[in-house]
This record gives C-alpha cells, structure tokens and sequence, in this order.
C-alpha cells in the first residue's frame, strides 16, 4: 500500500510539472462545455444526456494521452530499471501509475461539475439520480480506458506509439456496439457484452447494473494484470 | 555474502553470461572488469533483480534472486551504468521520493538526507532540477540514491565513465568511503580505477570468467615475461647481438630518445633473470648507461592478454 501511494503521489505530481496536464484539462472543459452549452441554449434541454454521450468519445483521445507516457517514459528513460529494482512488485508501480492517471481525468471530471449544478440551478424538472450515475458510469469508463492506457504505455519506449496502441484497443471495445450489425445473431450477444457503450448507455440512463460494474471492473482488472504481467516477462 | 551459482543469461540466441561462479565476502570492494559487451552489466543486473537468470541462482545471505527478490532488492544500493534520473524533478524531491520508495520517512528521511547530501556534496544543488545539473552532479545524485537506505551491498556499474579527471578523482575518494562499511562490487573496463579502488578483480570476457582474485596474485600469475628498460648510448646492431651471449633476453623495442641515447627493451622470461649477464655485458662494451630498470607487468597487459589473445584462441 505505502509503495502505490508514494508512486501515485508522484506520478499525479510530475502531471502538474509539465504544461501537458494543464493542456488536458483545459481541452476536456472547453470540449464538454461546448456539448453541454449547445443543448441546454439551443433547445432548453435541461438534463446532460447529450454530454454524457459525447465524453466517452472526448475520453477516446484525452485517457490514452494521459497514460501514453505513465510507464513508455521509465522506460525510455532507463529509469524502470531503477524503479523495477527497488522492492517494490510490479502490480504496486501498475497500480500507483493507474490511481495517479485516473485521478487526473477525475479531477477533471469533478471540474466539469459546473455543468450539472448551473443545471441544477437554471433547469426544471432536473433528474439529480441520473446525474449521479451518469458521473459514476464516467469514473468506471474512464477506469477501463486508464488500464487500457497503462498497459500500452508498459509495451513500448515510445509514447507515440503507446498512444496508438491504446486508441486502438480501446476503439475496438467501443466500435462493438456498431458492428453488430455485421456479426452473425448467434455470437452477436457475446460481442454486445464486450462492448463499452452497451454497458456505459445503460447507467448513463440511470440504471445501476452489477453487470454493467462488474463489466468495467473485469476490464480494469485484466488489462492492469496485462500491465503487471508485461513488466515481469521484461525481466526475462 | 553473496554468492553466485552457475549463473547463465541468454539474449535470444546469445549467450551473455555463460556459467559464471563466484562469492562476495562481507566488507569487500570487488572490481568487476572487462571489454564492453562482456557481460559484466548483465552480470549486475541480475544480482540487482532487474534481470531474471536464465539458468543458475545468485544467494545474497539466505536468500535467493528465484525466492526472495524484494528482500534482496531492500539490502542493495544500485547505480546503473546509465544512471536513469527523473530530470524534470528537484534533487531533494527526488531523493525523498527514492527514499520513500525504500521505506524511509518523516524524522528518519530528513537524518538520511542530511547524511547523504554531505557525502555525497550536493548540499549547493539540493534545490535545483535535475536536468540543470553537470554530469559530475547528475553521477553524484545517482550515487545519492544508492546509498540514502544505507545498505549493505552497493552495486555500482561503470560509475565514472563519462567524468572529468577531477570529478572521477572525487567519486572515487567517496567510493572508497563507502567501502569501509558496505560490499561494494563496481564494474569498470578503466584499469586504473579498479587498481586504485578494489581489493579483489574478477575477469570477465565474453560471458565467462577468466581470472579472479587479488591485484597483486594477477599480475604474479599472469605475468609470463619480464621487461628490463634500457637508456643506453649504443645502438641497434650491437644491442641484438646480446641475444647471441644471453639467449633468453630478446631485443623487443627500441627508439631513439634525447642526444645519443636510445631506449631498448629487453624481454626475458622472469623465472630466468638474466639482468646480471646483461649488466656484466654492458660492463664489458665502452657504453655509457643512463638507466637500468625493470618493468613490472601491469594490470593492463594481464587484461590484455587475458581478454584479447585469450579470445583469439
């Protein structure tokens, strides 16, 4: 636990040295402002469904350029080695690295809570239940994302290419959902389960699933054990 | 205190470290020398746990690389051949970070801090980037946050290459320091520095050990001929025509120095010491002799021809 705590403080520091964090969070507001502005002035729609919808795909960009260089820079650096020689066990550096970048996203999450409350503020018959899960629904989705990111960074030296790799795989969890159309019926129930959006629709509704937790949960998991993993197999 | 078993790395194909045996005493600086591409860092990046051994084990006290990694990693100093820094990073806020990574906080880090600034003269830059900061400074905080935990065993790999003359003075005096109290094991293909500094050498060349054992016993082992230095005024005909009095001594070089004199150097086996028939010789001829010395065989040519001519066989 000391050892993830101490890599996530870092980590989650280092962010705020460099303009990147600034840029990111700045970019996420103006974007989210732009979709939840537009609704709400254009056709009085008061409820943030409209930028629920958009963020998963703000995130398809912003989450792997926050992780891209988590672990690609210890290893172009050489600092890993000094990192992967301390006792500290892979999974604890997967695991820090993972809280500090999440927690970056939801800080900026929490910036765009101006949305919701000028809502809450301005709006009429506002459902606060769907906001909610809407807001938790982001957090489990960007979890995902992050892993998905962290495991990308652990492969490569390079950032571009981590960035890549994440774009890609978390793009084919996304495009799922669209592609159904194209999978036979009989495994299409499988391939709708995979999907990201399948799941992030259902508690951006209001609903809160187990499945759908356990979903971003499994995916979370197995891609920060892929990250832990593809460290340890370095050392062979 | 540590001890390596048969211990084999393969890169693919490559085989990088073939079957190496050897042990560390408590207390000891060991100088890890050879060619680059030896195998000597790979050697070190096993008993630092960054690599895991292809076949073989290494022991540090009772534990062992296979088992007990983490504890091993806790008792180990280690300063990369390239010496991986986060440059964005203060040198204080680095070393606490390093610090905390080994478990060292509060009242109990700003002891250690202290402690190492000192040793390790950092005090001016504690407040500075990183990336700002000399190479000399850069090796200094590597060496900073090899010894802040104070461990037991440091593992320093190639740690004054790139240094000025100045500055590899003073890590070496802070080496030195260090190994009063701590194994050290320091790798070097700079003979001098492994000469100046330890008190055991062990050879490697390509991946296997070729002579281990104290400075002096290697020159004495590996020396297979002697050299006597001549600063004479006589020249080259009459010179080889001593090889036809002393069969044992051969003319092996020889130059013109200052005025009339000239420079040979006589080789001859050193278990036959030839220096007397030479003299009497030389007493003999109208000659006027300015020196008369032998050579000892260094560490150097050891390495030579441990590493050069033994990888031609």
């Amino acid at each position: 636990m000391h050892y993830i705590k101490t890599i996530a403080r870092k980590e989650f520091t280092s962010f705020f040295k460099s303009p990147a964090a600034y840029m990111v969070l700045v970019g996420f507001l103006i974007i989210t402002g732009w979709f939840f502005a537009n609704p709400l002035f254009l056709i009085n729609q008061s409820d943030l469904r409209t930028l629920f919808s958009i963020i998963p795909i703000i995130f398809l960009i912003f989450i792997p350029a926050i992780t891209m260089g988590l672990v690609s820079k210890e290893n172009n650096n050489g600092t890993i080695e000094l990192l992967s020689t301390m006792p500290v066990k892979s999974s604890d550096i997967v695991i820090g690295k993972f809280i500090a970048g999440l927690g970056l996203i939801i800080t900026g999450l929490v910036l765009s809570l101006i949305h919701p409350i000028t809502i809450m503020l301005i709006g009429t018959n506002v459902d606060v239940g769907a906001m909610f899960t809407g807001y938790l629904g982001l957090i489990l989705l960007a979890s995902a994302y992050s892993a998905i990111g962290l495991f990308a960074s652990c492969l490569t030296k390079n950032q571009i290419i981590a960035f890549i790799i994440s774009f890609v795989i978390i793009f084919f969890f996304f495009i799922l959902d669209y592609a159904l159309f194209f999978i036979p019926s009989a495994i299409s129930g499988i391939f709708q389960y995979l999907s990201i959006n399948y799941h992030f629709s259902n508690i951006a509704k209001g609903v809160i699933d187990t499945r759908n937790v356990i979903y971003f949960g499994s995916l979370t998991y197995v891609f920060l054990f892929l990250a832990s993993t593809s460290l340890d197999l370095k050392k062979r | 205190m540590i001890r390596l078993e048969n211990l084999v790395k393969d890169y693919g194909t490559v085989r990088a470290v073939d079957s190496i045996n050897f042990e560390i005493n408590e207390g000891e600086i060991l100088g890890f020398l050879g060619p680059n591409g030896a195998g000597k860092s790979t050697t070190l990046k096993m008993i630092t746990c960054y690599l895991n051994p292809s076949a073989g084990n290494i022991y540090v006290e009772d534990y062992n690389v296979a088992d007990n990694s983490e504890e091993i990693r806790a008792m180990i100093g280690y300063l990369p051949e390239t010496n991986p820094l986060y440059l964005e990073m203060t040198v204080f806020d680095y070393l606490k970070y390093v610090a905390n990574m080994r478990q060292i906080k509060g009242k109990e880090f700003e002891k250690a801090f202290k402690r190492t600034i000192n040793k390790c003269g950092l005090k001016e830059v504690v407040a500075k980037p990183i990336h700002t900061l000399s190479k000399g400074y850069r090796q200094r905080v590597g060496l900073a946050q090899a010894i802040i935990h104070n461990p037991k065993i440091l593992i320093l790999d190639e740690p004054t290459s790139g240094l000025d003359p100045n500055q590899i003075v003073e890590i070496r005096e802070l080496i030195k320091e260090l190994g009063k109290e701590k194994t050290v094991i320091l790798s070097s293909h700079i003979l001098q520095e492994v000469q100046a500094l330890c008190d055991r050498i062990v050879i490697i060349n390509r991946g296997k050990i070729v002579a281990d054992g104290s400075q002096a016993k290697l020159t004495e082992d590996y020396s297979n001929r002697a050299r006597l230095i001549l600063h004479i005024d006589a020249t080259k005909e009459d010179l080889v025509q001593i090889n036809g009095v002393i069969p044992s001594a051969k003319l092996v070089s020889f130059k013109p120095i200052l005025n009339d004199f000239n420079e040979a150097v006589f080789e001859y086996t050193p278990t036959n010491d030839v220096r007397k028939d030479i003299y009497n010789y030389i007493k003999e001829q109208d000659w006027t002799l300015l020196e008369f010395h032998r050579d000892y065989i260094s560490l150097e040519e050891v390495f030579r021809s441990l590493t050069v001519e033994g990888g031609n066989q």
